[in-house]
């Protein structure tokens, strides 16, 4: 049974190589990568917490943003409608002063127009008076031509005076 | 299909010539004797002062292995194996011919029977478990040194297959068998694991690094299970040395004459035993099949032709499943040597049971139906 009593020689070998195996590994071997895959893993951990509130802060500012859209949206549709109301009043505004401005004018170019019609008038009535004393001294010195007209024109004339002096 | 055909005829053609060269060797063995299968596997399997690479009609090619020895009469002696070849003596020691020492180193003392010298020669065994402890060392500080402590990257390629089966280790067998204070204990049992593993590989591969069986070895089991046992009985706590000596069963069975006391601190010892038993009957068994497979080419050479043609292929297939088999099994037993360890030092690490577990502890079969129940509840609480 020379398979089952272990050798003393190999047992010194044995005793020495895993010995020093041990201590090798166990002090410089296994710890380094344990430390350094658990160190990578919190490191993981961390980033991955990290990246999920940057996440979630990304979200909450997509959402602030939105509102800010949709503020300034609101307001674009208030400013909007201000605007129109504003044109709407100042065009009738506008239209209301021009039409009185017109009214005025219309009014002016009326009183300037009957001015010069009674102007006209009176030039012709001038005319006519001056025109009707023309034919009436034509007319007068036709007459006065005729001896006897004359002392009878002079007589009724006369007798006109007289009357309206009585 | 292509590569498989190939892969056939290779495999015709390998084996036709393994079969021609087991013909010439059943019939050089033929004229002195029968082939001998038991002592060829005990020769293989077992140690020896020198690496037989092979042998060529009739030289054999093998590597002198270094002897060192010390005498009691004539102090340390060092020298190559080849001077003691083929009975030579060397200094006045030789290799035993007979007797409990057979083909070990051994001098005649003074009354001239044969005594071992104090013998640490670097055997086969003794320089393949040097050549895989260098090997060991390397790959693991390869992995450690590799990392740069400042940047928190991954690793690819080799690095990270090693770190993915040093967690592998560490995460499923070592966390879960001891505990919250497996820490302590996990460069150990890693450190275990992989020299098992390594050395179970190099034991698969047929040439000459490797092939020699060391950890079917008893010497190196012997020594694995005892660094076990010291670690186990070292960090036990005061309740595991309680429930050794003062377990909790009825006084009767500990008062007067001990009977649990001694059961439990044969356990103490058997639970390495059986460690150190497991692992070399595994190994040596592994090599033996694969050895008496390779054997079966040359006992069936008498046969006849058609026998010994059918036994070949049968061998090299026979060997083949058998290999992919050691090759699992030198992953299995590596993993159960770590996993019964990490479970030994967890049972050494045991803390003191909370007072109403520790009555529903005791033998009664009455409290069972009490224990299924806190079972129940702690296991709906962990879930």
């Amino acid at each position: 049974m020379a398979l089952l009593t272990p050798e003393s020689g190999l047992l010194f070998w044995m005793f020495l190589s895993f010995g020093i195996v041990v201590i090798v590994l166990s002090r410089f071997g296994f710890p380094i990568i344990l430390k350094m895959v658990e160190s990578r893993k919190s490191f993981i951990d961390e980033s991955l917490l990290v990246a999920k509130q940057a996440h979630e802060e990304l979200a909450k500012v997509k959402i602030e943003g939105q509102e800010i859209i949709n503020n300034a949206r609101r307001e674009q549709v208030a400013i909007l409608n201000e605007a129109t109301a504003t044109r709407d009043v100042l065009i009738n505004d506008a239209k209301t002063k021009a039409s009185i401005e017109a009214l005025k004018l219309i009014e002016s170019a009326r009183r300037q127009i009957s001015i010069e019609k009674n102007d006209a008038i009176r030039d012709i009535r001038q005319q006519v008076t001056d025109l009707s004393i023309e034919i009436a001294e034509k007319l007068l010195r036709e007459k006065m031509s005729q001896n006897g007209e004359q002392m009878n024109l002079i007589n009724r004339m006369l007798g006109e005076i007289n009357i309206t002096k009585s | 299909m292509k590569n498989l055909h190939k892969i056939f005829c290779f495999l015709v053609i390998f084996m036709s010539g393994t079969m021609v060269m087991a013909e010439e060797k059943a019939e050089s063995v033929q004229h002195k004797e029968q082939f001998n299968v038991r002592d060829f596997i005990l020769e293989h399997v077992s140690d020896a002062y020198t690496w037989h690479i092979t042998k060529i009609g009739d030289t054999e090619y093998s590597i002198p292995m270094p002897i060192i020895v010390h005498s009691s009469t004539t102090g340390w002696h060092s020298f190559l194996s080849n001077r003691l070849f083929d009975g030579h003596e060397y200094k006045g020691f030789k290799l035993a011919e007979e007797g409990n020492y057979k083909g070990k180193v051994v001098e005649l003392n003074d009354k001239k029977e044969e005594v071992r010298p104090f013998d640490i020669s670097i055997t086969k065994v003794t320089f393949s478990l040097l050549l895989s402890c260098i090997l060991l060392i390397s790959i693991i500080m390869f992995v450690a040194t590799s990392y740069d402590k400042n940047k928190h990257e991954s690793k690819g390629g080799f690095v990270g297959f090693m770190e993915m089966f040093i967690m592998n280790i560490n995460d499923d067998v070592i966390k879960p068998c001891i505990g919250k204070d497996y820490k302590t204990f996990a460069p150990y049992l890693l450190t275990v694991f992989f020299f098992v593993f390594i050395n179970n590989l190099m034991g698969l591969i047929p040439f000459f690094p490797g092939g020699a069986n060391v950890t079917g070895n008893i010497a190196i089991t012997f020594v694995l299970a005892i660094c076990t046992f010291v670690i186990v009985n070292i960090f036990g706590t005061a309740e595991y040395w309680r429930e050794i000596f003062w377990p909790e069963v009825p006084v009767w069975l500990k008062a007067p004459i001990p009977f649990m006391p001694v059961i439990e601190l044969v356990g103490v010892f058997t639970k390495p035993f059986a460690l150190m038993i497991r692992l070399f009957a595994n190994m040596i068994a592994g090599h033996s099949i694969v050895l008496a497979l390779t054997c079966l080419i040359f006992v069936t050479v008498n046969l006849g032709h058609a026998m010994n043609t059918t036994m070949t292929v049968v061998s090299v297939f026979l060997s083949i499943f058998i290999n992919v088999v050691e090759f699992l099994v030198a992953y299995i037993q590596a993993y159960i040597f770590t996993m019964l360890s990490a479970v030994f030092i967890g049972l050494a690490r045991v803390q003191p049971h909370h007072p109403h577990v520790r009555k529903k502890r005791s033998f009664k079969i009455v409290n069972v139906k009490h224990k299924i129940k806190s079972l129940r509840k702690r296991f709906r609480k962990n879930k």
